[in-house]
């Protein structure tokens, strides 16, 4: 049922994109004309914070030049027969998998997961900030957008009242990407998010319900609605399904909320997680392609996603999980055994719609004088074609426009990772 | 809960701020006022506040919060006067009760090149182990130091044969001259941390550090929140030195926050690193920043912005932090990794002077890049300090908003880019802007800025003169700025402690509270720093944080913090005279006693509500 809406929805939703309302009858197909209470399709958004090395990751172990380019921090090649912790996974006989990804290979081969390379902002900036600060807000070289991209492809309310989780930022602070108009809440921890003190509870909600100070006040509505939904799904300890093992850490701590949260049924329909540490400068790599900065912080990024998706299991189907990173890294390693700031890298979408196994877009090839600035991995994939997609297709958002201003939407542009049957 | 208990307590903490009312009514100015004599008649006449008003405004904005007693002091001394004097912090005495809680943080008073000696990184002991770095001199320090050593070899022996976890960190028994007794190897096993914490302070320092190395990592840290000062800096070395210079940091920024009577001194050395940002946990700036903000930003926040300036661009944690250390021209004798980086060149235009928007072009990054190679750092692991390395420096000739710099220029070429951007018009502006936006609204008055702005440009960047202007001008003073700025998670918590007048033992746990809160202390990652924009601090997580805080804190459970919980209660004494003019009967004496126990449940109740309420977000 979801894919053939999605068929129509390809064909219809930049025709009526800036036409103005839409029929409701098309806005309830666009929303899967879904009852409150009901399971809700869900976009998850996550991002790599300091520019991970794309080329390390989703290794393009095919092309001789990236070994010429890399001579003591490459990924070896895959074995012929059978694997390596110490050599990439071969994917499709030119990429391979990092082997500190290993978690993801058996989503990889259920294809539901996929890889769009040389994909990224096309803003020429290197400053970890600004290029943050880009992708986050959706909106490459301008500074002046205040909201993010996330918040605003929260797809319009036909019915009733948004539910107070329906937009979840994993951390203390609000993430750009999720900060906007729509109500959206952060969560440092579910089980922390709560007025501890019983008796002081019940005299706080009075007293901000009742504050003339609109800005403190409806933050704390917001804040005590998601309060008692995020209260009464927490009546047992959380028991991760299917044998899911989510590695310590923050991320997988995150994974394990947001798999929480969209189990439970509460109305989350978009959610952000992020996981820091990949501006590997020195010594990226370590003695063997298994161990150093980039191995263990792999190993928590995989482990997460794939502890995720065996949790999720069948719920899956409901859910696109996406990653991404403000720019990639340098195709030559430089003289500390690291990388510097460069421009493409890859990213991987994963879910039950998602038609994986395959790695998507077009490959620019590392000679000289294919890279960009004589340096970089070139890009052939803006982040907003892979996350318009998601935005239209899965969230049943047609107005790409009011999702990424300054930006040419059209299906054209899909690179059709989302399955059509 | 009584309605009275919690308005009188409420009225005490808040001191009296009807806000709302003041944003409604916006009386004229009477005659005389700073709005009515304007200069600029053009521009509409500002209202001003009143009186009270304008005295606890003048604490909200130039101190971290008022404490009890602060309004009246205030009001004895002249609100002119008090301003004027929190202008010439010199002029202050210092805080006793403030020096003598800093004095056991070794070290805020050592230099980087000290502090990476006595407080070394695995790595450094690694050189005083192959003998290419000379152990610490001092005694103790020497001696905490191969305690470490013995744990590094233990570790690298349980490697060698496999053994998993920090099994073999810890040692299993004392050295063999000293022995403990049954009863007290009994405590040590079983005991209770009080008990543990008694039984060690009958040892001497070199025996607790024996004795301490033989517990588990979280048996000795159970210890820190009770044990002395001392006590607790030998425990807090076993969790890895460097972390004993960042609690430290930490610590001293609090502890000065909370106690300092040079208030606005303190509110400005914490706008100061925060326009000037640098991130704790980058490598050596672990050690550096100790030495940034007390050396580097501390002494000009009230003199020339340009002095302010050249310190941060010459100082070791800044030029670590935003890479120029290894940033080199393209033909150096020696060259190192990939020559120009421009990280600094950006962030000095974008975020220190001129604003993103202040009119400088990618063209002028690289050449500002190019004007500071050879701008480094002597031996950046050892603590070493700013170093000009010409054979690093471009030497070709510039041109930096529209100025030539001539070839040849050496080191002066940074001096010279340093000069023409801290006179730059953008410069004054932006500069400006941002001072009023964390004083006065997160969107300040552009009539405001631009007086601020051009006493920036008469005055070479006179920082106290620019403050001066912003406190002269009838903005500043409009009812509709009164408590209109949310507070930063620092501020919050900062003027919480001072509002219930807290006793800070040991600053820790509430340097770890500021991490749900959402602004972890010297660990904003990005050059930007914190938002000054009060706004931006509003989101459903930390407002629980917040509320959360509110209620631990008047409730006595914040470690190392101690609240006197009868200050939200009427005193026994103090109700038996005025009722009684008289001691009561043992009797009375009881019931009145119990009653007043149960209020003061009420009492700390209604103290967390009032800091948790919405008014005390605001500032």
């Amino acid at each position: 049922m979801p894919h053939s809406r999605r068929i129509f929805l390809r064909n219809s939703a930049f025709a009526l994109a800036g036409v103005g309302s839409a029929p409701l009858w098309l806005q309830r197909a666009a929303l899967g004309a879904e009852q409150p209470g009901q399971r809700k399709k869900v976009l998850v958004a996550i991002f790599q914070r300091g520019a991970a090395d794309g080329l390390n990751i989703v290794v393009p172990h095919a092309e001789r030049r990236y070994y010429d380019l890399r001579p003591t921090i490459s990924i070896p090649r895959p074995l012929a027969r059978g694997t390596s912790p110490d050599a990439a996974i071969d994917l499709d006989g030119f990429f391979g998998l990092h082997p500190s990804l290993a978690p993801l290979v058996p989503l990889w081969k259920k294809q539901q997961l996929a890889i769009i390379h040389a994909a990224g902002s096309p803003d020429p900036t290197r400053s970890h900030f600004d290029a943050q600060d880009y992708m986050e807000s959706g909106t490459p070289g301008l500074k002046a957008t205040t909201d993010g991209w996330l918040n605003r492809a929260l797809p319009p309310q036909t019915d009733g009242q948004p539910s107070a989780v329906r937009a979840v930022s994993l951390g203390a602070t609000m993430s750009r990407t999720l900060a906007g108009p729509n109500k959206a809440v952060a969560v440092e921890s579910l089980g922390n998010f709560t007025v501890r003190d019983n008796s002081a509870a019940k005299a706080l909600q009075a007293m901000y319900g009742e504050t003339n100070d609109v800005i403190l006040g409806g933050t704390a509505r917001e804040t005590f609605e998601a309060v008692s939904i995020l209260q009464s799904i927490q009546k047992t300890p959380y028991q991760p399904a299917g044998g899911a093992n989510y590695p310590r850490g923050r991320f997988g701590d995150s994974m394990k909320q947001i798999a929480q949260l969209i189990k439970a049924d509460v109305g989350l329909e978009v959610a952000f997680a992020d996981i820091g540490n990949w501006d590997h400068h020195v010594n990226e790599v370590g003695p063997k392609a298994s161990v150093g900065v980039l191995a263990n912080v792999l190993g928590e990024f995989g482990g997460s996603l794939a502890a995720f998706s065996q949790d999720l299991g069948d719920r899956m189907e409901d859910v696109v999980v996406v990653t991404m990173s403000e720019f990639g890294r340098t195709a030559r390693e430089n003289g500390n055994r690291g990388t510097d700031h460069g421009h493409a890298n890859v990213m991987f979408v994963m879910g039950g719609a998602v038609a994986g196994g395959k790695v998507y877009g077009d490959w620019p090839g590392l000679a000289q004088e294919q890279l960009y600035e004589s340096r970089d991995l070139a890009l052939t994939t803006d982040f907003r074609d892979v996350l318009s997609e998601a935005v239209a297709l899965h969230l049943g958002n047609q107005n790409i426009q009011s999702v990424f201003p300054n930006y040419a939407a059209s299906p054209d542009k899909f690179r059709n990772w989302l399955k059509t049957v | 809960m009584r309605r009275t208990g919690f308005f009188v307590l409420s009225i005490a903490l808040l001191t009296l701020a009807p806000r709302l009312e003041a944003k409604k009514k916006k009386p004229a100015p009477p005659a005389g006022s700073p709005a009515a004599t304007q200069k600029n008649t053009s521009a509409p006449a500002v209202p001003t506040m009143t009186p009270e008003q304008r005295t606890l405004h003048a604490l909200n904005r130039l101190t971290f919060g008022p404490r009890k007693g602060d309004v009246e002091a205030v009001n004895a001394m002249g609100l002119e006067q008090w301003i004027e004097l929190q202008l010439h912090p010199e002029q202050i005495p210092l805080n006793p009760v403030l020096e003598a809680k800093l004095a056991p943080l070794d070290t805020l008073q050592m230099t980087t090149a000290e502090m990476v000696r006595r407080y070394p990184t695995p790595q450094m002991v690694k050189l005083m182990l192959d003998g290419r770095l000379a152990f610490p001199d001092d005694q103790q320090t020497r001696y905490s130091v191969e305690k470490l050593v013995a744990r590094y070899k233990r570790r690298e022996a349980a490697d060698r044969i496999g053994l998993p976890g920090d099994a073999d960190m810890k040692a299993s028994s004392l050295p063999e001259t000293w022995q403990l007794d049954d009863e007290q190897r009994q405590i040590l096993d079983n005991g209770k941390p009080p008990e543990q914490v008694a039984l060690l302070e009958t040892f001497s320092p070199a025996e607790q550090l024996d004795v301490l190395d033989t517990l588990p990592n979280g048996a000795r840290n159970r210890l820190m929140g009770l044990a002395p000062p001392d006590l607790r800096r030998r425990i807090q070395i076993f969790n890895g030195p460097v972390q004993v210079v960042n609690q430290d940091l930490m610590e001293g920024k609090i502890l000065r926050a909370v106690y300092s009577d040079r208030q606005l001194e303190e509110v400005l050395t914490d706008f100061w690193y925060n326009h000037f940002n640098v991130n704790l946990d980058k490598g050596a700036d672990r050690y550096m920043v100790t030495s940034y903000e007390r050396d580097t930003i501390r002494p000009h926040v009230l003199g020339k912005f340009k002095d302010l300036l050249l310190a941060t661009a010459q100082s070791p944690a800044m030029l670590f932090y935003l890479d120029n250390w290894q940033s080199a021209g393209p033909d150096p004798a020696k060259r190192r990794r990939q020559g120009l980086n421009e990280n600094y060149g950006r962030e000095l235009m974008e975020l220190h002077t001129l604003g993103v928007d202040g009119g400088y072009t990618q063209q002028d990054v690289t050449e500002v890049a190019r004007c500071f190679t050879g701008w480094t750092i002597k031996e950046p692991n050892l603590g070493g300090g700013f170093d000009y390395n010409d054979k690093l420096h471009d030497k070709g000739e510039k041109h930096v908003l529209g100025v030539m710099i001539p070839a040849g220029g050496g080191m002066s070429d940074g001096l010279k880019v340093l000069d023409i951007l801290a006179r730059h018009p953008s410069t004054a502006h932006f500069i400006s802007k941002s001072l009023a936006t964390r004083f006065v609204a997160d969107d300040p008055p552009e009539a405001l800025v631009q007086k601020m702005a051009e006493t920036f440009t008469k005055t070479d960047g006179d920082l106290r003169e620019v403050m001066r202007t912003m406190l002269r001008a009838p903005e500043f003073w409009d009812p509709a700025n009164f408590r209109n700025k949310v507070k930063s998670p620092f501020e919050f918590v900062v003027s919480a402690m001072r509002a219930v007048n807290a006793d800070i033992d040991f600053a820790q746990p509430l340097a770890g509270q500021l991490n749900p809160l959402g602004e972890p202390l010297y660990r904003k990652l990005e050059p930007t720093g914190y938002s000054n924009r009060g706004s931006d601090w509003l989101n459903s997580a930390s407002l629980l944080a917040r509320m959360n805080f509110a209620t631990a804190l008047t409730r006595n459970g914040i470690g190392g913090v101690k609240v006197d919980a009868t200050q939200f209660t009427l005193d026994a004494s103090g109700l038996e005279k005025s009722l009684l003019s008289a001691d009561p009967s043992p009797a009375a004496k009881d019931a009145i006693e119990a009653a007043l126990a149960q209020q003061q449940q009420a009492g700390m109740l209604a103290a967390g509500l009032t800091l948790g309420s919405p008014d005390f977000q605001r500032r």
